[in-house]
């Protein structure tokens, strides 16, 4: 077999690619594959291997096959509405079809999640400011209530006085979102 | 091309500018992966859903003077030449991922290049940072303003306890990739840096080389990056590597400075072999020349060499590879060809300091 890079030299290396789900193999040289390889390694970008890694991960957690074997009798498949992936194929190709996903896949997604984020399963950062709307409320009340038990705690009244305040009307502006958002 | 012009059109302001720490970091880059809420994600999206994402974010960015960026131009993918690409993917402005599989793809570039935003990779978007030196603050806060102008026009897919949703789990959540290059030659002709690595993963971070297979890092140059994007913030995420990296660039200082003790006259000799050896080399593969780049910038670092601009190990590590030689041969080169090019260009390139001196006179 010839390099399918260079047509040149024979090639010695094999590699397994998946793009979108989909397996092509690659031959090449050993020249052309270390240059490939130099450029795969850049950026890290997600060519060879990590599909391949994912799924590996997936398949040895214990207590994810027992959510998959508990949750999934063999003639039901658990498939997503708007893309159709199922989740055997979400776990094979390591890559969710689309937003809904998360929501089908919910009650599978937390050892996944805790396996690859060290235990973690929700989101502690950045809500994005325009549909956001009442999450971000929902966040700063937390953060401020956080505030306030510390202030309280180190028995600085005035501050904590002036923290509470500010729930207070955030708490107004959050309910006025959340009941316009659902009227 | 004369070289000097194709220098001039080559770089990015992150290799030849001095950031915070550049003797040790090279450069720094914040990454944030989102997604359109009402569209499949790449894995499995259709041509015409593709093509709506490449108009939806040609209308909120193209011709827009975005606050804190600019101006970004819109490239095509499929109407790149395969070279052009590999020179976009050599600078790291796309992923080889962009360039090779994606084609619906199309990336925004601001004019200094610290800016790029690839479209329809693994993500419809990944914004990018990219600054010289130790600058992820600065870099984050960048991609935030990008963010939250193209979030006030277009509705990311975001969940409340989820946060952003990616199409793969390992980005879910703040989608944040923040990392550093760094030039370590201390810690690795001091052997440190095995022990070092094991200790840096413990802490959710991921070391790798940039250049080179495996665990090699060719040129002695390593990327740091955080591994958990779900449950840490932003901020976290930054400080927490930013700490590290700054314990890193601490050690090695102390190597580089045990090594000059300690070494008498050897890595004085070594640095100045490699130094001969790109100035006259005619044939020079990645491997060898990476080794003796990073060599002559740590020989910089250390005074041995003077007026050589420090940037030359960032600016002709990139250079080098193989799509900027055939970019600035004009044409296809076979790897043998590329050598002697390789060679060839090392060569011009020192020459043109050696020429910027004496017309400069003075430098230090
Ligand atoms: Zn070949
Ligand atoms: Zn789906």
């Amino acid at each position: 077999m010839i390099c399918e890079e260079c047509n040149e030299r024979p090639a010695t290396m094999h590699f397994t690619k998946i793009i979108n789900g989909k397996k092509t193999e690659v031959h090449m040289c050993e020249r052309c594959a270390q240059e490939k390889g130099e450029m795969f390694m850049l950026n890290g970008g997600p060519g060879f291997s990590i599909n391949n890694l994912l799924a590996g991960l997936f398949n040895i957690d214990p207590g994810f096959q027992q959510a998959k074997a508990n949750a999934l009798p063999k003639t039901e498949v658990l498939r997503c509405i708007r893309c159709n992936l199922t989740f055997s194929q979400f776990v094979h190709i390591g890559k969710f079809g689309c937003a809904e996903c998360y929501e089908t896949f919910k009650d599978h997604l937390d050892p996944i999640l805790k396996r690859v984020h060290s235990g973690n399963t929700s989101h502690h950062g950045k809500i994005p400011k325009r549909i956001g709307g009442s999450i971000h409320i929902k966040k700063q009340i937390k953060d401020l209530k956080q505030q306030l038990k510390q202030f309280i705690e180190h028995e600085e009244f005035e501050k904590a006085a002036e923290i509470r305040d500010q729930v207070r009307s955030l708490e107004k502006g959050a309910d006025n979102v959340e009941g316009g958002g659902q009227q | 091309m004369s070289l000097e012009h194709f220098l001039q059109k080559a770089i990015s302001s992150w290799m030849n500018e001095e950031g915070p720490d550049s003797d040790i970091v090279l450069s720094s880059r914040i990454r944030l992966a989102r997604n359109f809420k009402d569209f499949s994600f790449s894995t499995l999206f259709s041509q015409e859903e593709a093509m709506q994402i490449i108009n939806v974010i040609k209308d909120c960015l193209n011709d827009t003077d975005i606050p804190e960026v600019g101006r970004l131009e819109f490239l095509q993918m499929e109407s790149l030449q395969p070279l052009d690409k590999l020179v976009l993917v050599e600078k790291h402005l796309i992923s080889p991922n962009l360039a090779e599989d994606s084609p619906y793809g199309a990336c925004l570039l601001s004019a200094n290049e610290e800016v790029s935003i690839m479209v329809n990779e693994e993500d419809h978007l990944r914004i990018q940072c990219l600054y010289s030196g130790l600058q992820l603050n600065e870099a984050l806060q960048r991609a935030n303003a990008l963010d939250d102008f193209i979030e006030g026009q277009i509705d990311y897919a975001f969940d409340e306890e989820r946060g952003y949703l990616t199409s793969c789990p390992t980005n879910v959540g703040t989608g944040l990739r923040a990392s550093v290059m760094m030039h370590l030659p201390g810690l690795v002709l001091t052997n440190q840096i095995n022990h070092l690595i094991p200790a840096i993963n413990q802490l959710g971070l991921v070391v790798r080389g940039i250049y080179g297979e495996g665990s090699e890092a060719i040129g002695n140059i390593f990327q740091i990056s955080n591994q958990i994007t779900l449950g840490k913030s932003e901020t976290d995420i930054v400080e927490d590597l930013t700490s590290v990296v700054q314990q890193i660039i601490a050690q090695e200082r102390s190597a580089r400075e045990a090594l000059v003790h300690t070494s008498d006259i050897q890595l004085e000799d070594r640095v100045y072999r490699s130094f001969g050896i790109l100035q006259h080399a005619r044939v020079i593969e990645t491997k060898e020349a990476a080794r003796c780049l990073s060599d002559v910038r740590l020989g910089i670092d250390l005074g041995y060499i003077k007026n050589i601009s420090k940037g030359i190990l960032n600016e002709l590590m990139i250079l080098t590879q193989p799509g900027f030689l055939q970019k600035y041969a004009g044409g296809p080169l076979r790897p043998h060809e590329r050598d002697i090019r390789r060679a060839a260009f090392i060569r011009e390139r020192f020459d043109l300091e050696k020429k910027d001196n004496s017309e400069g006179g003075n430098s230090l």
